[in-house]
């Protein structure tokens, strides 16, 4: 879960990490008058969440505050990567004797968070690295032991960066790694980290991503922040058919039936489980056919909580049928999955038997489930058809 | 022989009293396993299904021989309870909580590595290792109720590894129609850190003189491909591999989260198309569909 650059700067804040007066406006006003408080020249910064905003135009110095206001004008409507500025950022702009890139992310198979540091800052580290290797170094963090300095020392040192600079610069990146265990942070990075031309040290720019199973434990700072529970920060915002998906799934705390992402076809699935899911969807592409949404069931969702399910995917403008499928099933009760799909239908005024293009879900009580369907007339089969095959027979149903 | 559990396997299951662990405390036994006791805090003195309850891991350790620990406890008490298991020198811990955030498994991870345990999951249904006539033995949810896992898994020399719980089921169950047992399946989690992976199981099954190739369930996310991939090349690993691809939609939608939490693809991560290129290149052979597995091994076995 990605933070704007403002919010990633307040963050920052409170551990302390050096940032130049800098202020977010929202009118052409409040742009003139932030560049005359924080005294030019400035810097203006389009607030949004994807990288690539210098190329598009949306960063702009200025050195007077009328021209920060035509600035302000010429920023807002530029949309980076498809996306619109949710503010502009207004900051002061320094003068910069040399740039550093440090970052901390996880390294999935160390298992441990690992630091990076390059004394060639402000560019794509990505590029330093295949290009400069000895210019990036990478240092792992314990989570056992307790953070000290050393660990950034090490990491500054290793580019052979020493005298003062080191000096400096290890508090601040000493503080990022304390910032990343402590907020659950998947990435801390400060790029560019600027030395002045005074020798100080300076936060110009900085990005953070949150892991989303953490919001809970962040409840405070997400809503100091200004960060609504609604605001999912995926790769884009979530639709109206996916937010009620989340309801359907928060209604009741058996199982899941949710995770849903809206896609415009005309194949409405009911699919399970993490892995089942994941599978069937490239089934059903692999077919040829159009899904309307994705969505995982598993857990042994309540019946209500499948029936809701599937009223909402049902609902969908251009849902012709729907498919039931999942993996062979364990702790999923097959009855009660198939319980649920034929009430919703029924709930929603269709025939189960005419909607449900195929029932694919084998496993923990399936001989009372096929029982269920077979009473309603819906297609089902069993382990012996796979998931490729059923999704098959699915997408043929609709021609 | 199998890999990680045996017969000779006993464990305990941390959080017994809880729905899920219940269910899955019942199922173990069903299918064969050796429990010798549950902890709940506060809850000493019941017992789930005539499994013991005590308030600490060291009130069974100090009197019987402990070999894992099943970790089915809210995700907020899970890194307390693996700690513990650790800490009393339990050397298998499966982690079948999920929603742990990733500082908390480094942490356990971390721990297990210096104190020699081996941590599986979290976010994960456990390991099976079938035995003949349908008893054998597993810790965690894997297969379900006993009876669903005679169904799905039999004895044989196949060794799986899945970061899907579910997928785990689905590979053993096609595995098993086709003649083809299995020796351990291991359904090693789904989340961005777990503790054991493709490549750290890889050298228990080499070892292992009942498997004789592997099948392994692949998911968008993360590098593990890529390490088995290396261990495969530097290696040279004696056993055929044949894995699966889920999730290829994946690669048109960066960003974008589906499917378990170690799915994300962050930065410049493998897509899947990487990663099957990785995984073809050092000999492992990658199945477009679930039911070609079973023929693709059998393919492989008669090259070698």
């Amino acid at each position: 879960m990605r933070f704007y650059e403002y919010e990633s700067k307040a963050l920052f804040e409170r551990l302390g990490l050096p940032m130049g007066p800098r202020e977010v406006v929202q009118s052409r006003d409040e742009a003139l008058r932030a560049a005359e408080t924080i005294g030019c020249p400035v810097v203006l910064k389009s607030q949004v969440l994807s990288g690539g905003r210098m190329k598009a135009g949306a960063v702009l110095f200025a050195d007077t505050p009328e021209e920060a206001a035509a600035h302000y004008d010429a920023i807002l409507p530029i949309v980076v990567n498809g996306e619109s500025a949710r503010s502009i950022l207004v900051e002061k702009k320094s003068p910069i004797a040399q740039e550093y890139y440090v970052g901390v992310t996880w390294d999935g198979r160390a298992k441990q968070p690992v630091v990076i540091f390059s004394d060639m800052g402000g560019i794509d580290i990505e590029e330093v690295a295949e290009k400069h290797p000895e210019r990036v170094s990478q240092t792992h963090v314990s989570t056992v032991l307790p953070t000290t300095p050393r660990i950034a020392k090490e990491a500054v040192g290793s580019v052979g960066v020493t005298g003062s600079d080191l000096n400096r610069l290890t508090p601040i990146v000493a503080k990022l790694i304390d910032l990343f265990l402590e907020y659950d942070l998947t990435l801390a990075e400060i790029n560019p980290l600027a030395r002045l031309e005074d020798g100080s040290i300076l936060v110009l720019d900085g990005h953070v991503d949150m892991e989303a199973e953490a919001r809970g434990s962040h409840a405070q700072l997400l809503s100091d922040l200004g960060i609504g529970d609604e605001e999912t920060r995926q790769a884009r915002p979530p639709t109206p058919f996916e937010i009620d998906g989340a309801k359907v799934d928060g209604s009741d705390h058996r199982g899941v039936a949710g995770n849903v992402v809206e896609f415009d076809g005309n194949l409405g699935l009911v699919i399970g489980a993490g892995g089942g899911s994941l599978t069937l969807f490239d089934a059903v592409r692999k077919h040829g056919g159009k899904p309307a949404n994705y969505c995982e069931i598993g857990g042994n969702p309540s019946v209500k909580k499948a029936c809701e399910l599937t009223k909402l995917i049902l609902s969908k403008p251009g849902v012709e049928k729907i498919a039931v499928m999942m993996n062979v099933v364990s702790n999923t009760r097959v009855d009660m999955v198939a319980r649920g799909v034929i009430k919703g239908c029924l709930e929603s005024g269709k025939d189960p038997a005419e909607v449900i293009a195929i029932f694919r879900i084998p496993g923990a009580w399936e001989e009372e489930g096929f029982k269920i369907l077979a009473k309603y007339g819906v297609e089902y089969c069993d382990r012996s058809v796979s998931m490729f095959e059923a999704a098959g027979r699915a997408v043929e149903k609709l021609g | 022989m199998a890999i990680l559990i045996d017969q000779d396997t006993t464990f305990i299951v941390q959080g017994i009293t809880g729905r899920e662990a219940v269910s899955l405390t019942r199922e173990n036994l069903d299918y064969g396993s050796k429990i010798v006791g549950g902890v709940t805090p506060g809850r000493a003195g019941r017992e789930v299904y005539g499994v013991p309850v005590y308030d600490c891991v060291r009130d069974i350790t100090r009197d019987h021989k402990v070999t894992g620990s099943v970790v089915c406890v809210p995700p907020k008490f899970t890194r307390d309870a693996v700690f513990e298991a650790i800490e009393n020198g339990i050397e298998i811990i499966v982690i079948v909580t999920e929603r742990i955030p990733r500082r908390e498994v480094a942490q356990m991870v971390e721990l297990a590595k210096l104190r020699g345990a081996r941590i599986i999951g979290p976010n994960c249904l456990g390991i099976i290792s079938p035995g003949p006539e349908g008893v054998g033995i597993k810790m965690g949810g894997v297969g379900g109720p006993a009876a669903n896992t005679r169904q799905a898994y039999s004895k044989g020399s196949i060794g799986v590894m899945s970061r899907s719980g579910g997928m785990t089921t689905e590979i053993a169950s096609t595995l098993t129609a086709a003649g083809m047992g299995q020796s351990t399946a291991v359904s090693i989690g789904g989340d961005a850190i777990i503790g054991s992976t493709y490549a750290e199981l890889m050298p228990l099954f080499e070892a292992d003189p009942q498997t004789k190739a592997i099948a392994i369930y692949s998911e968008p996310g993360g590098r593990m491909e890529a390490e088995l991939a290396e261990w495969v090349r530097d290696n040279n690993s004696r056993l055929p591999i044949v894995a699966f691809m889920a999730g290829r939609f994946m690669d048109e939608m960066p960003g974008m989260r589906f499917g378990h939490a170690g799915t994300i693809v962050e930065g410049k991560a493998d897509t899947t198309a990487d990663k099957i290129e990785r995984m073809r290149q050092s000999g492992i052979e990658v199945a477009e569909r679930i039911e070609e597995i079973p023929a693709l091994i059998q393919q492989k076995l008669g090259e070698a």
